[in-house]
């Protein structure tokens, strides 16, 4: 019995699918479902979430923030921002990522750090 | 010349049929909006209701429900109201309907006893209540046509924040709710504080229980401002719906008009021709007969069979 994935941003339904095992990063730490897990409820770092499907492809989605539930063999991703590996445009993180770093140099904001974590998951899952 | 009122007619004509022209088209362009509104709406959904199951869900594992956005406060000594308009007219009643509503929802507010706070989205509801010198706390302008969530989050803060610091004690939402195409609905929908939810005690036993990273409580703590942002954004994209089926339909029933008047202006136009045809010719008649009283009689020079009576020859003509 898969795992029916869902990752759900305000916007629409990013992805709905069949998969074995669902990796992400919560509060806690790393984390994978895989059929069969106990209902579950978490908060979600910036991180990425990597959605290894039935037919052994990998979907992998750069998650900003969110929560996962898992209950009953469905995990549900709900994330404000969440992008698709194929939908990130790397040279835009790069650049993002170089602006964060200029504005952590001047003063350490809470809000330049987090757009420097979102553009490393955004690099390492584009690339 | 007598043509003075048919040129009158025919630029009025034209200028009608220009105006038909682009009401036609954005008869046309509000019709393929509503349906990709309609749309974004449809697939704002899921993720509303994903964060409904789970708030639910908390709920029903019995979960620590308390935080700063389910605060009840009585007697309620502020109310704020979000009022969502559009930014352009052209589309009917529909911004007047919303704003009429707010305006009653203000005056009820203050006969209450409380009072008022208003944070405006759409250029229309702004200039509104600026005119008659209402006191505006935010006022956001150009998401309207095509809501993002980004949009929906600043709205959701300008209301979390003040009423998290306690500064406002309840918030209604205004705005037009999309039924159909053919029907919209303005309603006003108490915003905050959220109404708790009741975990469902019968069914508690059967629930499966949770595992919570970091706990139930700080789970709570993110996603009801979450949730907010949802519920508003919902609000926003079916507002967005609603504008473009109220500016369809406001700017067909204008493109019928148009018609209706273009038809009624070529009458009138074709009569004033006429008009002037057959005053034009009696007076060459008139001319005629009295050039021939002067110079003796014509008839002597020309039989009158040879020229046929011109007036009848004109009005015989289809």
């Amino acid at each position: 019995m898969p795992l029916h994935v869902e990752l759900v941003s305000p916007e629409r339904i990013l992805f709905s699918g069949e998969a074995d095992m669902v990796i992400t990063r919560t509060t806690g730490g790393d984390i994978a479902f895989q059929p069969g897990h106990a209902p579950f409820l978490g908060v979600l770092q910036i991180g990425a979430a990597r959605i290894r499907l039935t037919d052994g492809r990998e979907e992998v989605a750069a998650v900003h923030g969110g929560f996962v539930e898992v209950n009953d063999d469905r995990v549900i991703i709900l994330s404000d921002i969440a992008e698709l590996s194929s939908q990130i445009d790397v040279a835009r993180a790069e650049r993002a990522k170089a602006r964060a770093e200029q504005r952590l140099q001047q003063d350490h904001d809470a809000e330049a750090e987090a757009a420097l974590r979102r553009a490393h998951v955004r690099i390492e899952i584009g690339a | 010349m007598a043509g003075g009122q048919e040129r009158i007619l025919r630029r009025r004509i034209r200028s009608v049929q220009s105006t038909k022209k682009i009401t036609r088209a954005m008869e046309l362009i509000a019709a393929t909006r509503v349906v990709r509104a309609q749309e974004r709406a449809t697939a704002a959904r899921p993720y509303a209701e994903e964060i409904t199951n789970v708030i639910l869900d908390l709920a029903e594992a019995g979960a620590e429900v308390s935080h700063p956005l389910l605060r009840r406060t009585e007697p309620v000594r502020r109310t704020a109201f979000v009022v969502i308009t559009s930014d352009r007219g052209l589309c009917g009643a529909y911004n007047s309907s919303v704003i009429r509503a707010a305006e009653r929802e203000v005056m009820a507010a203050q006969t209450e006893g409380s009072d008022y706070s208003l944070i405006l989205v759409g250029k229309k509801a702004e200039s509104y209540f600026r005119f008659r010198n209402y006191r505006i706390d935010r006022a956001f302008a150009g998401m309207t046509d095509r809501p993002t969530f980004e949009d929906a989050r600043a709205v959701a803060e300008a209301v979390a924040t003040p009423f998290e610091a306690e500064e406002i004690d309840r918030v209604e939402l205004i705005y037009t709710r999309f039924l159909s195409v053919g029907s919209q609905r303005v309603v006003v929908r108490r915003f905050l504080p959220l109404q708790a939810v009741a975990g469902d005690d019968s069914e508690g036993d059967l629930r499966a229980t949770y595992d919570f990273e970091p706990s139930p409580e700080g789970i709570i703590e993110t996603l009801l401002p979450r949730y907010v942002e949802a519920r508003l954004f919902a609000a926003l994209l079916d507002a967005a719906a609603s504008e473009h089926a109220a500016r369809q339909r406001a700017m067909k029933s204008a493109t019928d008009n148009a018609e209706e008047l273009i038809v009624k202006l070529t009458r009138e136009m074709n009569r004033a021709r006429q008009d002037a045809i057959t005053t034009e010719i009696m007076e060459i008649v008139g001319g005629a007969e009295a050039l021939a009283q002067d110079r003796g009689p014509l008839d002597a020079l020309e039989p009158p069979a040879a020229m046929p009576d011109p007036v009848v020859a004109v009005r015989s003509q289809p």
